[in-house]
């Protein structure tokens, strides 16, 4: 089958704020869930500076492992696990999640957060992931084995009181490992 | 009358150019053997991504199974009066009033159903209702400029809007952004997620705005551009454009029940 050429992609610029974040965009469970965890980091520049625009997204199973099919993310219930957030940074260049710790899809895998980050300056969108800290399968994971074990750090979350901590780094000595997928064009 | 710069530190229209013209010529040399069909995202014409574009290769992943999939949206997320930009206010807002309508498709052509769509544009004098735009253009009180909607069973939208204006930001001296929507985009995978801009044919300023050049294959960055369709034209009411989307290639092994057209 011939592949259709893909529409390419722009920067989100400076002006989404009154369109993309809604009330409850990143409390994929309530503050108060007995099993809610925080995801919170910094997006940070090529210097090391806290970027204050920039848009994170977070695509994840279940506790359970299985992958949310409900909708409801924009106007969420309370009650419905949609697996699906958007956070953008405040003025210190922080995103925060309130959401569950996702499970392993398959038995014995690794399990992550998928991440999508957008930003003014950014001309496409990133992919990345946020593996949990620590897990036993991050040695047999097919992703991690495959990054220089330098920068294979930028992949995993860092246990804090909360939950996680994940920075993201788009440029400079710890720039973040960000994915590229089969059908993405140049960089297959 | 001399333009005397008082800004130095900003570059000129005329330094802009001569960087676009230049990335544009050593494409134009390795093309044919190295073609490119993306954005880049390290351009220094566009001045705020010299720090904040990746410096190393992208990494090749598989898709695991939460990449395969991608969130899903429904009719309790989305209300139908929200495909409606010109309705959002006790007045109808200033400007021209357009129809965009289009399909959105997967990279084998697979309709995209039932996915959400967001839009967010300049009202028709170039300004946002972002409280950063600091642009000197009215605002328009019956206009937000944001929007969001399903596709349908076989990939198609349609919302009402009115035609943005182009406006003008401080990259260098003088720079004016094309007109333009915004467009954010889920697939059927999480590798699909796409954001985008929506071009109106034929504007004058494509030329001279580093994030469109961005995409240095001409073929590639003319995807971008909507086509005037007279057939989306309504009589005495709004000109109509049509704009389709191709998503990346879909990872998921499709049922036949899927992969049927509706």
């Amino acid at each position: 089958m011939t592949r259709l050429d893909p529409t390419p992609g722009q920067t989100v610029g400076p002006f989404f704020h009154y369109a993309l974040p809604f009330v409850g965009d990143s409390d994929l469970v309530p503050r108060g869930h007995a099993d809610s965890i925080r995801l919170h980091g910094l997006v940070l520049d090529g210097e090391g500076v806290p970027i204050p625009d920039a848009l994170v997204e977070i695509w994840q199973a279940a506790p359970d492992g299985t992958v949310p099919q409900a909708p409801g993310s924009l106007h969420r219930d309370g009650w419905t696990f949609t697996g699906w957030g958007r956070s953008a940074t405040d003025g210190s260049g922080r995103y925060s999640f309130t959401t569950l710790t996702p499970g392993a899809t398959e038995a014995g895998s690794a399990p992550f957060f998928a991440v999508t980050i957008l930003a003014r300056g950014l001309l496409d969108r990133l992919f990345t992931r946020a593996y949990l800290p620590e897990h036993p399968a991050h040695a047999d994971d097919p992703l991690l084995r495959t990054v220089d074990p330098d920068r294979r750090p930028t992949l995993i979350a860092a246990a804090d009181d909360m939950g996680y901590r994940f920075d993201v780094h788009l440029q400079g000595a710890d720039e973040t490992v960000f994915l590229t997928y089969l059908g993405h064009g140049a960089a297959d | 009358m001399t333009d005397v710069n008082p800004e130095p530190l900003l570059s000129s229209q005329h330094e802009i150019s001569a960087e676009i013209e230049a990335i544009s010529a050593s494409y134009a040399a390795v093309r044919d053997h190295a073609p490119e069909s993306r954005t880049r995202v390290d351009y220094a014409p566009y001045r705020s991504s010299i720090l904040r574009h990746p410096t190393k290769d992208l990494h090749h992943a598989d898709p695991e199974t939460i990449e395969r999939w991608a969130p899903c949206f429904g009719p309790q997320d989305v209300s139908p009066l929200e495909a409606d930009l010109t309705i959002q206010h006790s007045g109808e807002p200033l400007g021209e009033r357009i129809t965009v309508s289009g399909r959105v498709v997967d990279g084998d052509g697979r309709p995209v159903r039932r996915q959400l769509v967001e839009v967010w544009q300049a009202n028709a004098g170039g300004r946002y209702i972002h409280k950063r735009d600091q642009h000197p253009a009215p605002l328009d009180p019956n206009f937000t400029g944001a929007g969001r909607f399903l596709t349908g069973d076989d990939g198609s939208y349609s919302f009402q809007t009115i035609k943005p204006g182009p406006y003008p930001w401080r990259n260098h001296r003088n720079a004016w952004r094309p007109a333009h929507i915004h467009f954010s985009l889920f697939g059927t995978d999480f590798t699909q997620r796409l954001i985008t801009q929506m071009y109106f044919p034929g504007d004058p300023l494509f030329a001279l705005d580093p994030i469109f050049q961005s995409i240095t294959d001409e073929t590639a960055r003319t995807r971008l551009v909507a086509t005037y369709d007279h057939e989306l034209t309504r009589p005495e009411w709004s000109t109509g454009y049509r704009w389709d989307i191709v998503l990346t290639g879909s990872h998921r092994t499709w049922t036949e029940d899927e992969d049927h057209d509706a």
